[in-house]
């Protein structure tokens, strides 16, 4: 346990208290106490950014969560010993390597790459479009991080409703649709919300994507927080920054348990 | 039953999603063309090329080392870890905390490391990227091997101390053998994901030992070239097949 507070809990404590520090004039930390890193990170360039992370990420966790509900529920409806095999081809390609998932995207999308030789070839368009380096791909490349994130807990709540409610509710005259979103959808809530966090989290924070598909035209909080670290060298305005991103993380987290629980409660 | 065959459908289209590009990337590795977009014929030409480039094979070698020691300590710490929140905590918070590197966003983790170890004056190089690592490799190690402690009788521990073996027998004879299947796909997991890690090796490493994400990294950012398509088909295969290896440990220890 001690080796789990020291590596964990210490290196966000000394995040939080550079946060209070001065930046030194070679980049290191001038120990005197200042706020001067909060008002810095409230001015619109940097409030900015942080809502463009949050627009860009919630488009990701909603296309994540149209897609990967519909995809969890297949899951539940194949043969038991299909699930697995289905869980694991969805699950496979998030334990591969990031950086390759996201290159592949490069591939695809780029002026030379294969969509638009495809789109060329057969004549829909006559000059290649500009796919990478826009926003639309960094959310394309998100998704394609993440999705297997948003259907594994939503299988997880599916598989664990008793098939015979949706039975008794479509023999009480309920339509098939009907007995999905009275029945199944509100069952599901918890799941869901935590195929939410788990998208959205880790899209956040990410800097990769903006980078390798944004092409630094797209710049989210993950790009800025590690500029401020690696470039700038700029460490408390940098944890200023982290600290916020943690916060709202936490928040949000604190959200999903509220809503799971106000929702569990009334069943 | 057409809205099973909707249903299919969805899932059929969201595993052409996932593999599609995986699988364009593999095939164009054989391309023989040196423009990576014009297929002109089959070659296994950049893969000879690959194992004569000095920096994959020290960024190989670096990320073995890494991966080997952070799949050693985080199994070792994440499996006592286990045995501590499962039997000897009843706090939630605690079973949290233990769990939590597993959620917390990597760069937040990898800039705390990163501040930890420059406020002690740590050098940064291989032990610092095998330290944190093994941070969040033991959450996941953990989470595994709990789920297997729950399952074993106690009574087993128990039967083994009244005939006599000392609680450090027991440890070692009944205990570690029960969570064998766990501890193995722990250590394949941890191995896995420390070397694919990218974003906190980023933070804590020194500049005198990329480890392979690294190097793949500075070669992604010049654009798409024959060779990273095929160091990157390299790679995705031997993750793919440890997972496998894992996933199939872990369904033995449920059946047993």
């Amino acid at each position: 346990m001690g080796y789990v507070i020291a590596f964990m809990v210490l290196p966000i404590a000394i995040i939080a208290t550079y946060s209070f520090f001065q930046r030194g004039q070679y980049g290191g930390i001038v120990y005197s106490l200042t706020l001067d890193n909060f008002a810095r990170a409230l001015d619109s360039l940097y409030v900015g950014i942080l809502g463009t992370s949050v627009a860009l990420s919630s488009t990701v966790t909603l296309l994540a969560l149209l897609i990967g509900f519909p995809t969890a529920l297949a899951i539940t409806k194949l043969q038991p010993q299909h699930q697995n095999i289905a869980l694991v081809l969805v699950i496979l390609p998030f334990w591969t390597n990031f950086l390759i998932r996201t290159y592949a995207w490069i591939v695809l999308l780029s002026s030379e790459g294969l969509l638009n030789q495809g789109l060329l070839g057969l004549g829909i368009i006559s000059d290649p479009l500009a796919l990478l380096y826009t926003p639309g791909a960094v959310v394309m490349g998100l998704l394609y991080a993440y999705l297997p994130l948003m259907v594994l807990p939503i299988y997880a709540a599916l598989s664990r409703i008793d098939p015979s409610l949706r039975e008794a509710a479509i023999d009480l005259g309920a339509s098939r649709f009907t007995a999905l979103r009275q029945v199944v959808f509100p069952l599901a809530i918890p799941g869901t919300l935590v195929g939410c966090v788990f998208v959205f989290v880790p899209s956040v924070g990410n800097f990769i994507v903006p980078e390798l598909l944004g092409g630094g035209k797209t710049v989210m909080v993950g790009n800025l927080i590690r500029d401020q670290f690696l470039k700038a060298r700029d460490w408390p305005f940098g944890s200023v920054l982290a600290m916020a991103m943690v916060v709202m993380l936490v928040l949000l987290f604190a959200l999903q348990a509220r809503i799971t629980k106000r929702v569990l409660g009334q069943g | 039953m057409t809205g099973v065959g909707k249903l299919g459908w969805v899932l059929a289209a969201v595993c052409f999603f996932l593999y599609a590009p995986i699988a364009i990337v593999i095939v164009m590795s054989f391309n023989a063309s040196k423009i990576p977009f014009q297929w002109t014929g089959f070659s296994t030409r950049w893969y000879s090329e690959l194992f004569a480039n000095a920096s994959v094979l020290e960024g190989l070698r670096n990320s073995l080392i890494v991966g080997v020691s952070t799949m050693i300590l985080s199994v070792v710490l994440g499996v006592l870890l286990a045995i501590g929140i499962t039997r000897h905590s009843t706090s939630s918070a605690v079973q949290a905390l233990a769990l939590a590197p597993a959620i917390i966003p990597d760069l937040a983790l990898a800039i705390g490391l990163l501040a930890l170890f420059s406020a002690i004056s740590f050098p940064l190089g291989l032990t610092t990227v095998i330290l944190s690592h093994t941070i969040f490799c033991m959450a996941f190690v953990a989470a595994i091997a709990r789920g297997r402690i729950l399952q074993i009788d106690p009574a087993l521990e128990e039967a083994a101390l009244d005939l006599g073996d000392t609680p450090r027998g027991v440890f070692f004879r009944v205990t570690v053998p029960s969570l064998m299947p766990a501890i193995i796909a722990g250590a394949l997991l941890a191995f896995t994901l420390s070397f694919d890690e990218f974003v906190i090796t980023f933070f804590t490493n020194g500049p005198s030992t990329p480890t392979l994400p690294i190097v793949i990294y500075s070669m992604v950012r010049f654009g798409v070239t024959p060779e990273i398509n095929a160091l990157a088909s390299l790679v995705l295969l031997f993750s793919v097949a440890i997972v496998l290896i894992s996933q199939r440990s872990v369904k033995l220890s449920q059946s047993i």
